[in-house]
């Protein structure tokens, strides 16, 4: 066992990787959904701050009304999605350049946090948009430029998973990534073009925001950029677990 | 620099002879492009009050998806008939086979749209013949074939191949097809707008970034 676990390590395997996630098995199902770090725990006290926030204290929107509210969940989803593609980004370029595999994991697993906060975005975007503008959807800069970064992403995801070798994987996902990063401010400023010379039909004006609004706006983003967080922790965890466990079974069967 | 040269044009004429005996990537998306627009008509009934409203997109999604066609076979073929690792071995810098791949790319695409434009030209009778028509679809095409070639290479790595491209290259592209529609839309008006659209500013800037973007990161599709 011990000169396994030599074996292990040479190998870039890390027993204490394996040994943590051991720790949680015997755990009742109450006890897993409770956070297991402190990081876990302050995410979980921000997010009843913000249902607080953005349900009772903010104050009803006058022509909307409280439709307006999912506004505190669309706009920070929609930020925290973002957030994680420059993220992809960054550690696709570095991947590139150092060749470490945590920077590709790290990739992978921020384009699938992305994916999900933009998915968010996009469904509670249609949501108001249905009885605020009267239509679920509009080819409006903002809306489209989102979808596209979307339909890129989740293209990011296909292409991870039709390639078996890892370091091949992720030289080919890290190259997707860069571009499609690059893309965002181009698709917008074309699709600006493209709606500005046509008649507006529909334009989200500006809205002027009450001080309180302002404040819960503040504290919904925080929630969920220290949410994102949370979870692209958990979801990097489990990326290198993965790789772990692939080359331990690839140890085993070497022997 | 001169001999950089010579090794990208190794590389054209290789792909260029092979396209010459073969005849297969040019005429396949000729009659590809053809299909689209005939079934467009079906699709759209193109009378003659509607034809320069729906013409332009047409136009490109024909030459769009006549080109994936195209793009796909571009690395596909060295895969099938075992050249990749020839290629990979020849003594020039990756990013020679990056030009040499984009040229030929460009070559067939353009091939396949000279002919394509007379036909389209008599279908729509529309006049498609105009030196600023002609630079958009230049323009067009580089665009979207510069993406478009560095895609190709990563869709041959996957397990999917030919399913891959399309589906990584068509969000990536939509500037081009935005920018091209508009400008070629604007251009076959009967009423030309007043303010002249920025497309073509588009078009030269997706070009530039995305060329200099794929010719940097081209070198480690093939890195293992």
């Amino acid at each position: 066992m011990s000169e396994h676990q030599g074996a292990a390590v040479s190998h870039g395997v890390d027993p204490a990787r394996i040994a943590r996630r051991g720790s949680a098995a015997g755990q009742s199902w109450v006890a897993r959904l409770l956070p297991s770090d402190p990081l876990g725990w302050l995410v979980l006290a921000f997010i009843v701050a913000a249902l607080f926030s953005a349900l009772i204290y903010a104050p009803t929107e006058a022509t909307m009304g409280d439709v307006q509210r999912i506004f505190y969940f669309h706009v920070p989803s929609a930020w925290v999605g973002f957030l994680s593609f420059g993220i992809v980004f960054v550690a696709s370029i570095q991947w590139l350049r150092t060749k470490r595999p945590w920077w590709d994991a790290l990739a992978a697993s921020a384009a699938e946090v992305g994916v999900m906060f933009t998915t968010v975005a996009l469904v509670t975007g249609s949501i108001w948009a249905k009885p605020t503008w009267g239509t679920w959807w509009d080819w409006d800069p903002r809306l489209t430029t989102t979808l596209i970064l979307w339909l890129v992403y989740v293209s990011y995801a296909m292409l991870r998973s039709m390639v078996e070798n890892p370091a091949k994987r992720a030289s080919l996902a890290a190259v997707v990534g860069i571009l499609g990063f690059i893309d965002v401010p181009v698709v917008f400023m074309s699709i600006r073009w493209w709606r500005t010379i046509h008649p507006v039909v529909i334009s989200g004006a500006g809205m002027d925001l009450d001080p309180s609004m302002v404040t819960t706006l503040m504290i919904c983003l925080t929630t969920f950029t220290l949410l994102q967080l949370h979870i692209l922790r958990l979801r990097l965890h489990l990326e290198l677990q993965r790789d772990d466990a692939r080359r331990l079974r690839d140890l085993i069967l070497e022997d | 620099m001169n001999s950089y040269l010579n090794k990208v044009l190794a590389i054209v004429g290789k792909d260029v002879t092979s396209e010459l005996r073969s005849r297969e990537v040019i005429s396949s998306m000729f009659v590809f492009a053809l299909l689209v627009i005939v079934i467009f008509n079906f699709a759209f009934e193109l009378r003659v009050e509607n034809k320069e409203a729906v013409a332009p997109g047409v136009l490109w999604v024909a030459i769009i998806f006549a080109g994936m066609l195209g793009l796909n076979r571009s690395f596909i073929n060295e895969k099938d008939r075992g050249c990749m690792e020839g290629l990979l071995l020849c003594p020039v810098d990756r990013s020679a086979i990056y030009m040499g791949k984009l040229a030929g790319n460009l070559i067939f695409m353009l091939a396949m749209e000279a002919i394509i434009l007379p036909v389209f030209a008599a279908f729509f009778n529309l006049p498609m013949f105009t030196p600023r028509l002609l630079l958009i679809v230049l323009l067009g095409t580089v665009g979207f074939v510069a993406v478009g070639t560095l895609f190709s290479a990563v869709a041959v790595h996957t397990r999917a191949q030919e399913i891959m491209l399309p589906i990584l290259l068509l969000p990536v592209t939509v500037p081009v097809l935005v920018a091209a529609v508009k400008a070629t839309g604007d251009l076959l008006s009967s009423t030309p707008p007043t303010t002249e659209g920025p497309w073509l500013g588009v078009l030269v800037g997706f070009d530039v970034i995305f060329f200099t973007a794929a010719f940097l990161t081209f070198e480690y599709v093939f890195q293992e």
